[in-house]
């Protein structure tokens, strides 16, 4: 798939801001936010901008933006229609709950829940909008929707700590915030096991040609003679986006660094803020990147159609 | 209530690209497609949508291999991902005939349905902004205007190998029911589990003929002394 940059952005910014909003309503829940202090309006602020900026962001994806107030008319059957819903949802019941917080009211704890819960639903529908396609196999399979929670806990997580320590937000424990950062690692490298490589679909499945069959029938291996265009098209421009093996795997380490080691490495060697915040914005950066080689690892079926012999 | 789709019959097609080109004729600038946009069309990258595209394919290793002309368009699938993943509603299946739709007043753009379609069959209209696809001609089948002969997609007019038939598959004894059900037709890629309608008829069996000689096992010497004596004696 092409990676567009809008949705990379979308997906790793919003999935960030709603893991801070997520790990701050945690906090608040557990009685370890002082909302009083300024610090807590700064972090609120921050996970405002990232999911505002990131909603943003996705609409520059759309070739008629103009019917985008349509998007919510779907929500019995489309993830994406969905996503919408809860993520427009989330900004009315946020207010709200800072309304709720700032007059100290009891059911401040309500609402601080079902935000929460909100959070987590719209960085699962997200993550739906994608697992749910029967066309890309490398996305149709639990790793996404984990996957993406778990990177959403991650870096709002690495952000709670970096705010907290820059002062004026009760440290959160190293274990609760490195937890996500490792099961994302995990989880992509189960994934990198399992799916990364081709052999979901196959060529002769997309034309209907068997393998094998009685002697003088269709049968064997297909390939392609002629695509039937001189130029690309909307289908090789969509969906037939290469990436170069060498230049894959150099994205690769390098993703793997930023998620990994670089965090705690940087989070120890660089005393005080600046080493939380580097360790942050590595892990973000890292997820940037797994976020554009989600797209542009995923392989759409219809290069089968365009010749190619596996998905 | 019907079940409207083609029959291809990739072992008359000629991969000639008529249809493709009607289709392009006909909804170019149809009101029900909204049309199909051509980019650049006489410069260096010439491109632009396609409601069907013909691509060309062999299968299997010579000389036992077929070259199959495969035209494809919308499948009309009765279990259409395209349509349930649209979060605008401007994808549509209809109950009466199963033709799926884009309504352009409500689409926004994002592409979604094509993703979900594994065919290919959606390209996005880059000068409106929506997205287009086959209407199986919605604007042709039903026109009491047109002679009851004409009221067929454009694409299976033009076919001349007649490679293209409309029908009800809903109708057992419809000509394209019955065709698929004599010809073993073939939905593509039937494994995502869509259901599309279309049916491929494979290419017809070839007879079995013996390999070329070329191939054939040399013989004793004494055969090979015979059959040179004979070529000889015909000169």
């Amino acid at each position: 798939m092409k990676p567009a940059l809008s949705i990379v952005f979308f997906t790793a910014a919003s999935g960030a801001g709603l893991g801070l909003a997520m790990w701050l309503l945690v906090a608040q829940l557990a009685g370890r936010l002082d909302t009083s202090r300024p610090a807590v309006a700064w972090a609120a602020g921050l996970a405002a901008l990232l999911v505002g900026a990131g909603l943003l962001a996705s609409t520059q994806h759309l070739a008629n933006p103009r019917n985008a107030w349509r998007a919510f008319a779907r929500v019995r059957t489309s993830w994406l229609s969905r996503e919408a819903v809860l993520a427009v949802a989330f900004w009315p019941l946020a207010a709200l709950h800072v309304l709720l917080t700032l007059r100290g009211a009891g059911i401040a704890r309500a609402s601080a829940l079902a935000l929460l819960l909100l959070a987590f639903a719209v960085v699962v529908s997200t993550a739906m909008i994608y697992a749910c396609l029967k066309t890309v196999p490398r996305w149709r399979t639990w790793h996404t929707p984990v996957g993406f929670v778990a990177f959403s806990l991650g870096s709002g997580g690495l952000l709670w700590s970096a705010l907290a320590a820059s002062g004026g937000l009760a440290v959160p424990p190293a274990g609760l915030v490195l937890a996500p950062v490792l099961a994302a690692v995990a989880i992509k490298l189960a994934w990198e096991a399992k799916f990364a490589a081709r052999g979901h679909a196959t060529i002769n499945e997309a034309l209907a040609v068997p393998m094998s069959a009685p002697r003088g029938q269709a049968q064997g291996r297909v390939r392609l003679l002629d695509a039937g265009h001189a130029h690309g098209t909307f289908l090789t421009n969509e969906f037939g986006f290469v990436l170069a093996r060498e230049r894959e795997g150099t994205l690769r380490v390098a993703m793997f660094v930023l998620l990994g080691p670089a965090v705690p490495l940087l989070a120890w060697a660089v005393p005080g803020a600046a080493g939380a915040w580097l360790a942050a914005g590595a892990f973000g950066a890292g997820v940037l990147l797994e976020r554009w080689l989600f797209f542009a690892r995923a392989e759409h079926v219809v290069r089968l159609y365009h010749g190619q012999q596996a998905v | 209530m019907s079940r409207l789709g083609l029959v291809i019959d990739i072992d008359a097609c000629v991969g000639c690209q008529a249809c493709a080109t009607a289709c392009k004729e006909w909804n170019g600038s149809s009101l029900m497609a909204g049309g199909a946009p051509d980019y650049d069309p006489h410069g260096d990258a010439p491109s632009g949508v396609w409601f069907n595209r013909v691509r060309h394919y062999e299968a299997g290793h010579y000389p036992l291999s077929k070259t199959m002309n495969v035209p494809m368009s919308c499948m009309h699938c009765e279990d259409a991902d395209c349509v349930t993943v649209c979060p605008t509603g401007a994808s549509y299946k209809r109950a009466e005939d199963g033709i799926v739709l884009v309504d352009p007043e409500k689409c926004m753009g994002c592409n979604y349905c094509a993703w979900a379609c594994p065919y290919g069959a959606r390209e996005l209209d880059e000068d409106k902004g929506v997205m287009r696809k086959c209407t199986l001609c919605v604007d042709r089948i039903y026109d009491t205007a047109l002679p009851e002969a004409e009221r067929q997609p454009a694409c299976v007019l033009a076919c001349p190998t007649h490679a293209r038939h409309f029908g009800d598959f809903d109708d057992p004894t419809s000509k394209v029911s019955t065709m698929s059900a004599e010809r073993d037709g073939r939905p593509l890629f039937e494994k995502l589990g869509y259901k599309p309608v279309n049916r491929y008829l494979p290419p017809r069996a070839t007879p079995d003929v013996p390999p070329p000689a070329a191939l054939a096992p040399r013989g004793t010497l004494q055969s090979r002394l015979a059959a040179m004596v004979n070529r000889l004696v015909r000169l």
